[in-house]
Formats: structure tokens, C-alpha cells, sequence
């Protein structure tokens, strides 16, 4: 059995996303922007995957939400717009982003400083959540973005957005949300919370990867990214990607409808696993149920090191994610297990499952057997284990890590 | 960047298959016990090496016959990566049946080497190979606590680069011999750097005593103060070709002070010495002409030959005159 626990990574394609993006790239191949009818006779199905997205996140007529290749785009195109029509040309020289931001912000936020940007990166609590309070104390005169994940990629753990969203507005302060990891795994209603601008992608919810979406609210001012032809309003030029951009509508509104029932089959599947590897003496999970996406988990495993844990799974075909150093080029810790207070040992531990509405109930059964046999055959060659064994009792607990 | 980097590959496609293998199912892990090794009349070893904060640990298990001082059994366990296991699993190996006093002459260099598939293709992608370093330091270890002494002894050279096992002393005639500047340089001809890139600069996964940015620019450095002195003893010697920019402008202005100048006053006329530029063939020294020799008939034959032809005879026989 082959079992797939890495949808924070991507998804696979819904079969009936697929379905309703074949015929544009065959039968419907014109260009939407010729006059002829070979191209117009994608606009119906352009205009119906607006709507879809627009439908999918409650967002105004008023709103524009304008297609890009992926959320790194749409959140390089948020931040550089923003250093150039609020910052070079104005008195404010101010961001204010986290320690734990996906890179395509993070990086971004790096390469801004250079050109002389002042950029704020903050601290997470001990369940890696950013406090409102903290982004609250940070805003100054100064300010021009505040650009904040909705959930992490990494923990699950979902900011207050809501309340974010509200100081942002009252202090006049432009807000940003990556919500890839959001987007159809919890309800997104932007008429329910403030921001200015959101970052989706459809890959992460089980459309193709290549196509992502920036909500812009309310007609905000945000200087394109890419020059060139009038698409996309002028917002964003590029031939328009039509087969895929199809398909994320039919993928958003695969994710969202009912959401609150898919979430509820997903959590009880994901808590279930989480259960049961909690079984195993000294394991951890970062940051409680209730402000987690209802499809992660991270788990940290004492004694086993996170590319080790890795190698196993995937020799018995189950697809896991692991930040920890020698998965990774850098060999440095896990960052975000890091800023959440994690020490450095914990930080080589973890291991990211995170399931989608395709997980099974027989896959989280082999997943189960496989990860509890792996760590057995680790722990049996750890010298970490074999030096402090397991602790008295063997107890597991949820992640007491202190903020530093 | 060029094609074959436009696609990461991923990091265990570059495994070989002994290392994978050896991931897998490790020959030696486990333990050995002081009542085992005492059943068996020998003296066991345990030794500990780097730390679980750092991603790596490994603890190595000798039985050694105290008489021979022959490593009769070797065990490990390992917290790390797959390739820490398998670097640990054929450390073990390799000690086993050696002396401990040759033992300890196992580099990381002979642990990663063993776990290749062909003698040309390395075992383990760069990052990974101060999995191996941990199997060396251990065996050091061990050595030291058997032997009784500071596992420093083993170690006669300063070692730079733990992956590459090339010391401080080859590094820096490495630099002089050929006359090296860049750290890519450095690494093209001893591999240093080339591996963990720890030891390139600060900032790596690992904190180095010694880094190849400092050896490169303090020897830089030392090479260019050692040209200066010779160049200044050069000058003392008369050795014009040697000589600095600055001795050579000097050199030359006292020879035109001495022996053409005052010709060209004479006839109501002077020169200035601009520049001097040094190639294989030549020393081009580019004059000016003041006074009445600017715009003179014979100032580009006669006197512009006799200057040259001056300069030739006391200074150099490569230089050429330049009037602009």
C-alpha cells in the first residue's frame, strides 16, 4: 500500500478537476484574448472559475482576485508593489512579517531590507501561534504592511487573522495573509475578516501546481508585477493560463463546499493517527488540536532523527515531510521548530504528516503499524535512546516548550 | 548554474547502494557489554561523539584484547541521519581485526571511500559527508580512552577540512605554489570546501577553528608583504625588473636626471615620466614633453631614441619610450 501523508507539500489532482480541465487544453485551445471564437469560447468557463473563486472566499464584486503561477508569486507581488508604491515613494519604510513565514515571504522580506527596508520578523508563542497583542505593539507611524501566514505549513497552526485583520484596520495599516495553507482546509470568509490582501494556491488543494491567485481588496492600488498585454485587468500580463485556471476554480470549489464536513472526516482520521503514535513513549506533537489545521501533524519522536524516520516511511511507500537538518542542504535545525522554542535536539526530530479528504481509513491503519515498526528499528540503533531510554513511564504529552 | 542544476536532484538518489543498504540493515549496531567483553578476557571500549543537539550522535563499542590490543568485536548506535548509520556500520567494520594503534589511522577519507560502489563515484552527497568526519572523531576517541592519552596526539596537522582531511600547512602552499586567490581555486585544487562547506566561512552547520576566507586572505597577505620586501631588497640591488611601480618611476627619473634632462633644458625643452606599464615583453614608459622639445622635429626620433637607448642601458633592456 502506497500512502500519501505530504498534502502541506501539494495534493494530487482531483480526478474531477482533471476532467473539467482537458478539453482547454485540446478541444478549447484559443487564445482568450483573440476576437476569433476559437479564443473566446473559453470565457464562459474563465468567468465560471472566477466566480467559483470568488464564491469560495466570499469576496465583493468590488474585490479583485487576479490568477498568477503560484502563491510565491502573489506574495512577491504583494510585497515588492508595496515597497514600491508605499515605500520608495512615501514616508513609510516599515514591515512587519514573522519568524516563521514560508520562504517566498521571508526571502522576500530579506531582499527588501537590502534596499533599505525596515522589516520587523516576530516572535511565535510556545504552540507556534503570532500573538495579535505582539503585531499590535509593533505598528508604527512607519508601518506600511503587515504581512502574517493565516496557517503554518510546517505546525498547522493557524494565526488570529480575525484579530490581526482588525488592528490592521484600525491603525491604517495594509495587511497581507498567506493563506495557502488555509485555503480549503478551514472556512475563508472575507467578509467575516479584514484583509487587504491573500495569497492562495491551488496545488495545495488538490488543483494543478502552476496556478495560484492574489486577492487584492476592494480595488486596493498594487503596481503590477509583470508588464506587458492588458490581462487580468491589467493587473497581472501573461497569456492567461486557461486549462489551469479551470481548473482551480472547479478545485476551490471542490475543497470548500461543505467544508465543515470534510474538515470533521479529515480531523477524525488525522486525530486518530495522532493517537496512536502518541502511544509511543516520548513522542510530541507541536501546538494543541484546536488552533491546527485539521489535517497536521508534527511530530517529534525522541531519539529518532527526523531524514532516518524519513527513509523508513518512504521504504514502506509512505510520504512523509521532515524539516529537520540533514534533509535539507543547510543542515540547520528545523527554523520554525526553533522560533517556537524548541531546542535543538527536538529540532532534528520532527516529522510532518498531513493528510487530505483522499486519506483512507486503511491508510492511517498502515501508517500507523509502518511509523510505530520504524521507530522501533531506530530507537534500537539510537545512541540518544540508548543513552537516556525511555522515561519513566514512558508518557507522551502534548509539546510543553517555552517561548525564548 | 547551468542545466544540470536547473533540477535539484534529490538527496538520496546521490546514496550509493552500500550506503543505502547499509541504512537499511546496519551489521554492526547495537551494544557490547562490560560482563561480555570480560567473559571473553578483553577490555571494552565505549566511546561518545558529537551530540543530539547538533543532529548527530554516535557511540562506538570496542572489545579489545588487552595483549595484542587487537580489536576483537566493534559495535555502534547512532542518533542521525541514514548516512550516520551507515558511515557508523562500516566505521565498525573497518576497526574490527586492526591493532587500535592502526585503528585510529581510519580517516573519514577511508570511511566514505568504503562505502562506494566504484572507486569514482563518492558514497554521499557533500552535505553529508560530516557523517563520515563523526566516524573518524569517534575512533579517536575511543583510541585515546584505550590508549590513555588526549585524542589531539593523534593528530599531527591542523585539519582545515574535516571532509576533505587537508590540513592548514597544505593549504597555505597550496596557495603560494599556485599562486591562488579565490576559494573555488582552493577547492578545485585540494578539495577543500568542497564537501560540507562548513569550513569555507562562519555560518555553517558546524563551527571551524579555522576558515579557508582567513587562511586565504592571511596568506594573501603574508605573500604580498613578502613581494614588497623583495621588491624593496630588489630596488637596493639595483634589479630593476623587480622593482615596484613606484621604485621603477624612481629609478627612472633619477637616470633621466642624471643623464638627459639637461640636455633637453639646454635647448630651452623638458620631460615628465607619466606611467609605466610592465607586460612579459616590455616596460613601457610613457614621457611627455615640456618646453620646446612639445612639438620639437627630433623629440620622435633623435632625442626620443636617445632617451630610450638611455634608459635601456642603465635600467632595462626591455623598456620602450612613449611619447603621448
Amino acid at each position: 500500500m502506497k500512502v500519501y501523508l505530504d498534502n502541506n507539500a501539494t495534493t494530487m489532482v482531483d480526478p474531477l478537476v482533471v476532467e473539467e480541465m482537458m478539453p482547454f487544453f485540446s478541444d478549447i485551445y484559443g487564445n482568450p484574448n483573440s476576437l476569433h471564437k476559437f479564443g473566446t469560447a473559453s470565457h464562459p468557463a474563465i468567468a465560471k472559475a472566477i466566480d467559483r473563486v470568488y464564491k469560495a472566499v466570499n469576496a465583493r464584486d468590488s474585490d479583485d482576485i487576479v490568477f498568477t503561477s503560484c502563491a510565491t508569486e502573489s506574495n512577491n507581488w504583494v510585497l515588492k508593489s508595496i515597497y514600491r508604491d508605499y515605500i520608495v515613494n512615501g514616508d513609510k519604510n516599515h514591515i512587519i512579517t514573522t519568524e516563521v513565514e514560508h520562504p517566498s515571504v521571508y526571502s522576500a522580506c530579506k531582499a527588501l531590507e537590502e534596499d533599505g527596508v525596515k522589516v520587523t520578523y516576530l516572535p511565535v508563542n510556545s504552540q507556534g501561534i503570532v500573538e495579535a497583542h505582539v503585531v499590535k505593539s509593533f505598528i508604527t507611524d512607519k508601518t506600511a504592511l503587515v504581512s502574517i501566514m493565516w496557517a503554518s505549513n510546517e505546525t498547522g497552526m493557524i494565526n488570529p487573522i480575525k484579530e490581526i485583520g482588525e488592528i490592521c484596520k484600525e491603525r491604517g495599516v495594509l495587511f497581507h495573509s498567506d493563506a495557502v495553507q488555509a485555503v480549503g482546509k478551514i472556512p475563508v470568509d472575507l467578509q467575516d475578516i479584514h484583509v487587504d490582501f491573500l495569497s492562495m494556491s491551488a496545488h495545495k488543494f488538490h488543483g494543478p501546481k502552476g496556478i495560484g491567485a492574489l486577492y487584492i481588496k476592494n480595488s486596493q492600488p498594487l503596481s503590477p508585477l509583470l508588464n506587458g498585454g492588458e490581462h487580468m485587468g491589467g493587473r497581472r500580463s501573461g497569456t492567461l493560463n486557461v486549462p489551469y485556471i479551470v481548473a482551480m476554480g472547479k478545485a476551490i470549489e471542490l475543497a470548500t463546499e461543505n467544508i465543515e464536513e470534510k474538515m470533521a472526516s479529515i480531523r477524525a482520521k488525522r486525530d486518530r493517527l495522532e493517537d496512536a503514535l502518541l502511544e509511543l513513549s516520548d513522542t510530541f506533537v507541536i501546538g494543541d488540536r484546536e488552533h491546527r489545521t485539521p489535517n497536521t501533524i508534527l511530530i517529534s519522536i525522541k531519539g529518532v532523527e527526523g531524514e532516518g524516520m524519513l527513509w523508513d516511511l518512504n521504504n514502506g511507500q509512505i510520504g512523509a515531510s521532515t524539516g529537520s537538518a540533514c534533509a535539507s542542504e543547510d543542515l540547520q535545525a528545523n527554523t520554525v521548530m526553533l522560533a517556537i522554542g524548541a531546542d535543538n535536539e527536538l529540532a532534528h526530530t520532527g516529522i510532518r504528516l498531513s493528510l487530505s479528504r483522499f486519506t483512507t481509513d486503511s491508510e492511517i491503519d498502515y501508517a500507523i503499524t509502518h511509523f510505530k515498526k520504524s521507530v522501533e528499528r531506530l530507537r534500537a540503533i539510537s545512541s540518544s535512546f540508548a543513552k537516556v531510554g525511555p522515561t519513566p513511564g514512558g508518557e507522551s504529552k502534548e509539546c510543553e516548550l517555552h517561548f525564548h | 548554474m547551468a542545466k544540470n542544476d536547473l533540477l535539484g536532484a534529490s538527496l538520496w538518489d546521490a546514496y550509493s547502494n552500500k550506503v543505502t543498504t547499509l541504512m537499511n540493515n546496519p551489521n554492526h549496531q547495537g551494544e557490547i557489554t562490560e560482563a561480555e567483553a570480560l567473559s571473553h578476557g578483553n577490555k571494552l571500549i565505549v566511546a561518545d561523539f558529537g551530540a543530539e543537539s547538533c543532529g548527530d550522535a554516535v557511540r562506538l563499542y570496542w572489545e579489545v584484547d588487552p595483549k595484542t590490543d587487537i580489536i576483537v568485536n566493534s559495535k555502534f548506535k547512532s542518533f542521525g541521519c541514514g548516512t550516520a548509520i551507515a558511515s557508523s556500520d562500516i566505521m565498525t567494520e573497518l576497526c574490527i581485526g586492526k591493532k587500535v594503534q592502526e585503528a585510529v589511522k581510519i580517516t573519514n577519507i577511508d570511511v566514505e571511500f568504503a562505502l562506494r560502489d566504484s572507486p569514482e563515484i563518492p558514497a554521499v552527497p557533500p552535505q553529508k559527508m560530516h557523517c563520515s568526519v563523526m566516524a573518524y572523531d569517534v575512533i579517536k576517541k575511543a583510541a585515546s580512552l584505550y590508549l590513555g592519552v588526549d585524542s589531539e596526539s593523534f593528530e599531527e596537522e591542523i585539519i582545515v577540512c574535516e571532509c576533505a582531511r587537508v590540513s592548514l600547512k597544505t593549504l597555505q602552499e597550496v596557495i603560494r605554489l599556485n599562486d591562488l586567490t579565490t576559494i573555488e581555486q582552493i577547492t578545485d585544487y585540494t578539495k577543500a570546501g568542497g564537501f560540507c562547506k562548513s569550513c569555507i566561512r562562519p555560518g555553517g552547520h558546524e563551527k571551524r577553528e579555522y576558515y579557508l576566507v582567513d587562511i586565504l586572505a592571511d596568506t594573501r597577505r603574508e605573500m604580498d608583504e613578502e613581494k614588497m620586501k623583495a621588491a624593496a631588497d630588489a630596488g637596493g640591488s639595483g634589479s630593476f625588473e623587480a622593482m615596484t611601480l613606484v621604485q621603477k618611476i624612481k629609478a627612472i627619473d633619477a637616470v633621466v636626471d642624471e643623464n638627459v634632462r639637461q640636455f633637453l633644458i639646454m635647448d630651452g625643452g623638458n620631460m615628465e615620466v607619466i606611467d609605466v606599464k610592465t607586460s612579459d615583453e616590455y616596460i613601457d614608459v610613457y614621457i611627455r614633453y615640456l618646453g620646446a622639445c612639445n612639438g620639437c622635429a627630433s623629440s620622435a626620433t633623435g632625442t626620443l631614441y636617445a632617451i630610450e637607448a638611455t634608459l635601456k642601458e642603465k635600467l632595462s633592456k626591455k623598456i620602450r619610450v612613449l611619447p603621448i
